[in-house]
């Protein structure tokens, strides 16, 4: 099942032997291609029955009765619950992962348009869906706060006033880096250029929606739960918290999951109401949203207006950045990021770049809107910080007339400044940032580009030429400084080995597509020298592996994966006392050649790590301390985040009659340190720059000014499909991270990341014709047509 | 109301509500859970299956309007043990990732194939372009395509081997 391209040196034509990190066919596929994935909806109990959520129509207003008796009515329906229902079992409210409150179910307000308001529980789908049509809720309207800049007014509604004393609708100020020194930088710098920079509010819609499936067994107090969670974990956890019910009778299953990329980190009211509905009526209850509520009530991403400014000499020293942020959360503060970090890794702004200072200051507002903000594979708000350093440097490269190519090369943080400490406090671990620049330039053919740019130019067609570059901060983390709801972000693993050489490795961690159950195989074979085609990789179930807090922000291959190398080395060091029993010699007189312990000096004298699982578990003697069978667990604290880089080029043809932009080629170079699947990161990758055409040209979740939402769908909110992106060009370079077991940085949001800015930068390139130095996402046609005119751009 | 329809080549009879959509008397029905649904308005494609050997998006015909035809789904391509060289050319090729619209893109792919056993990359990229992946970026599900077709001959159409 193994292919050989990009193997390890050594191991090219070795499909018999054990391998480790190299291209692996995934071990998940045969059942995937097969139809056979078991994802939370293909769930069937007996005696299931279904959960439907009533939604509110409107943004703001105050519920003045809900009268459900006709719904109750219904001959299929077996209960309805509203929040009154819910208040008094004390679960009409949850805690955010951010330390706000949310309503499971409105008791006071609806606070914006798609709020649960109260559900039902029916014998099938179609008639938990009709007896909703039988529910009558009074509202009464309120104004809605929809245009973030106007949260903040005085005369603005308040939209929490169900927290004690909220006179506004103010969440949080949040500052970085040094005001007064970024200030007197930029006093004295010859050129400063300042430029309003919008990151609207896009959605990760993964193609399977939210959902689950609650089993209460009122006999032993025990609640299984299948839920489409990205960590299982950390949500058993807080389901004790807020339930009240003892975490050991609790188990969440996250079985497959069809893509998370972040909306599948929070828990949402949907999954309370299951487990509310199975409580009540003693029976499994499943709930599965559709398109339009996981687009209008889940996860959003993004929502930041941003002023950057960069100061810099004439002659492109990069000085100084600073940057003001109006952050939109909408009706509850629904960020899942640490607790220390409310603007997640927004601090990261400074880019790539060595920087004399740089500040931020950022405050966030309530608006009638879904909850959220991180979410869409944003690395804890990364992307929005790439964003702005990426755009912002064009900007200046525009105002000084430089390549922006050369402009960033200048500016670079140079390899041996690292570990590097930015303006803004993070230490980057290790980069060499201007070689994966030069790839791709190789690889895109950057100065046969811009040749051929100034011909096209010259027959008035508008072709355009992107670039950015991005340093991420991924593998959430330390646990001194990194928790969510005060669990720290450490993951566990275990690994045992069977008598007979097999072995299972059980994660923390939880696959939404990224392909664990090879990777981790894989890490686990490399250090162990068991094929990876005998290690079973066991996730996303809480009763059969040990705690940690799951799959977001790249962190399973910073985390996990570093925990699930460790946890192999603590077997093998096991195996080697072992051997040195059975070979009769000291542990110092061995040597470890992929899967066995040679004798020093007399290689044809070894045993094999089979040979030695057996022993471990075998009859005769082990040597002294040793107890039988060969296994160990492990807690893995990072000692710091990770710091993947890469260098996106984008070349895009505008069509002058209809402003359509087309992506024609999409170069990414991308350093993501050891590389342990090239085909897997090579996919992950791929995805990324896919989001980030999507980001760039056409999703955006918009409202009228009542607050409706008018991205409800997929006919109105518009994903890529194959026609709009192009056959992705590829590259990468390695450099190590320090501090990670086996040098991994992890990939899976590089590229969301880092290919916005490069698409966007391409479409203004094209249109420096026109002398356009920013236009805001997406760049749908009609807003490249009125760049073009000179109409001034949209709000938000 | 009663329906009657072939199923992967096996006649099935339900006793359903009208108004069921087919998707759903596939996977609630008849436990084929390999076909997904993913919206509610015929954007995603997650649900496509085969009606008289044309793809179409499950969610979008009653199952009554299913009624003595033929449909196949996508646990339907394996056949005899042997795997069609869709579902091969997509592990191949790491044509998918969470996997939840692969058996429609397999199903659109086969279809393809089989009207056209050599399709350029824009036929590949027109054929699929009613459905949504979400993790590929699709080049990846181009190529498995084209690998499916460089692997057919060794196999009938139809994928049974």
């Amino acid at each position: 099942m193994t292919t050989t391209d990009e193997r390890p040196a050594g191991f090219e034509n070795n499909d018999h032997k054990p391998i480790g990190h190299g291209r692996m066919l995934r071990k998940e596929d045969p059942r995937f291609i097969r139809g056979r994935g078991n994802y939370v909806d293909d769930v069937q109990l007996p005696g299931m029955l279904h959960c439907a959520i009533l939604r509110s129509p409107v943004a703001h207003a105050r519920i003045v009765s809900i009268d459900t008796s006709a719904a109750e009515a219904h001959p299929k329906v077996k209960a309805v619950v509203t929040g009154a229902a819910l208040t008094e079992l004390g679960l009409a409210w949850m805690p955010t992962l951010s330390g706000d409150v949310q309503a499971v179910l409105a008791t006071d307000k609806v606070r914006f348009q798609g709020q649960e308001v109260a559900f039902v529980v029916a014998e099938d789908r179609y008639a938990a869906r009709d007896a909703l049509e039988l529910i009558d809720v009074e509202y009464d309207v309120l104004d809605p706060v929809v245009d973030v800049r106007t949260a903040l007014d005085p005369s603005a509604p308040v939209i929490r006033d169900d927290l004690d004393g909220k006179q506004n609708n103010h969440i949080f100020d949040w500052e970085t880096g040094d005001e007064a020194a970024t200030e007197a930088v930029f006093a004295s710098a010859d050129v400063v250029v300042s430029e309003d920079i919008v990151y609207p509010r896009v959605h990760p819609a993964p193609m399977e929606t939210c959902g689950c499936v609650a089993e209460y067994d009122r006999i032993d107090s025990r609640l299984t739960l299948w839920s489409t969670s990205q960590a299982p974990h950390a949500h058993r956890t807080l389901y004790a918290i807020v339930a009240g019910l003892p975490e050991h009778k609790i188990r969440v299953i996250s079985p497959d999951i069809g893509g998370g990329f972040g909306g599948k980190v929070p828990i949402y009211p949907g999954y309370v109401c299951a487990i509310v509905g199975s409580i009540v009526t003693g029976k499994p209850v499943k709930w599965m949203e559709d398109r339009s509520e996981n687009l209008t009530s889940t996860g959003f991403a993004r929502d930041y207006i941003m002023r950057g400014e960069i100061a810099a000499t004439r002659d492109g020293r990069i000085l100084a950045v600073r940057t003001n942020v109006l952050a939109d959360h909408g009706a509850f503060n629904g960020v899942a990021a640490p607790v220390k970090y409310p603007a997640g890794f927004f601090g990261v702004f400074t880019g790539s770049y060595d920087l004399q200072a740089a500040y931020c200051k950022m405050t966030a507002v309530y608006t009638n809107k879904a909850p959220g903000g991180v979410a869409y594979a944003c690395s804890f708000r990364i992307t929005e910080a790439v964003y702005l350093i990426e755009r912002i440097v064009d900007c200046l490269a525009y105002e000084l007339e430089m390549d922006p190519v050369e402009l960033r090369i200048k500016n670079f943080i140079q390899p041996d400044q690292f570990p590097y400490r930015t303006k803004t406090g993070w230490v980057y671990d290790s980069g060499d940032y201007e070689p994966t620049m030069r790839k791709a330039l190789e690889l895109a053919g950057y100065e046969e580009l811009r040749r051929e740019q100034v011909e096209r130019r010259a027959r008035g067609e508008l072709m355009g030429i992107g670039v950015s570059f991005f340093t991420e901060a991924v593998g959430a983390g330390p646990r001194k400084d990194m928790d969510i709801l005060g669990l720290g972000m450490a993951d566990g693993c275990e690994l045992r080995v069977h008598p007979t050489g097999k072995a299972v490795v059980r994660l923390s961690v939880q696959s939404q597509g990224q392909g664990h159950e090879t990777t981790f195989a894989q890490i686990v074979a490399e250090e162990i020298g068991i094929p990876p085609a005998d290690i079973d990789v066991v996730h996303g179930d809480t009763d059969q592996t040990p705690f940690g807090l799951g799959t977001y922000g790249s962190r399973s291959t910073p985390v996990s994966g570093a925990a699930a190398a460790l946890v192999a080395r603590k077997v093998r060091d096991k195996a080697r006392i072992i051997a040195s029993g059975m070979l009769e010699v000291s542990v110092a007189d061995l040597e470890w050649v992929k899967g066995a312990f040679h004798v020093k000096g007399d290689p044809e004298k070894s045993v094999t790590i089979q040979d030695i699982a057996m022993r471990a578990h075998g009859a005769g003697d082990l040597p002294e301390g040793i107890e039988g069978g060969l296994e160990a667990q492990i807690c893995y604290n990072p000692e710091n985040l990770t710091y993947p880089h890469g260098a996106y080029i984008c070349v895009v043809d505008i069509d002058p009659g209809t402003a359509q932009v087309k992506v024609r080629r999409f170069v990414a170079v991308d350093d993501c340190g050891t590389r342990i699947n090239p085909m897997i990161i090579e996919g992950q990758v791929h995805r990324g720059l896919t989001d980030g055409v999507g980001m760039a040209l056409m999703e955006m979740i918009a409202f009228d000014e009542d607050g409706n939402c008018l991205g409800g769908s997929l006919m109105d909110y518009l994903i890529p499909t194959a026609l709009e992106v192009p056959d992705w060009e590829t590259g990468f370079t390695v450099t190590p991270s320090p501090h990670h077991p086996i040098g991994a940085k992890g990939v899976g949001e590089s590229a969301t990341v880092g290919s916005p800015p490069a698409i966007v930068n391409a479409v203004v390139d094209a249109l420096k014709p026109f002398g356009i130095r920013h236009a805001d996402m997406p760049l749908t046609p009609s807003r490249v047509w009125d760049a073009m005119r000179g109409v001034p751009r949209p709000p938000v | 109301m009663q329906v009657s329809m072939i199923v992967n080549g096996e006649e099935v009879t339900r006793e359903i509500e009208g108004r069921l959509l087919l998707v759903h008397f596939l996977r609630d029905h008849l436990g084929l859970t390999g076909t997904h649904w993913g919206c509610d308005t015929s954007n995603c494609g997650t649900c496509v299956v085969w009606l008289d050997g044309e793809p179409v998006k499950s969610c979008t015909v009653l199952a009554a309007m299913a009624g003595g035809h033929e449909v196949r789904t996508v646990e339907d391509l394996e056949r005899g043990g042997e795997l069609d060289p869709v579902q091969r050319g997509f592990m191949e090729c790491h044509g998918l990732q969470c996997g939840f619209c692969t058996p429609g893109m397999m199903m659109t792919a086969r279809a393809l194939l089989d009207r056209n056993p050599d399709p350029s990359e824009e036929e590949i990229r027109e054929a699929i372009s009613g459905q949504i992946c979400r993790c590929t970026g699709y080049a990846t599900i181009v190529r498995s395509v084209k690998w499916a077709a460089a692997h057919e001959a060794s196999t009938p159409a139809g994928g049974a081997s």
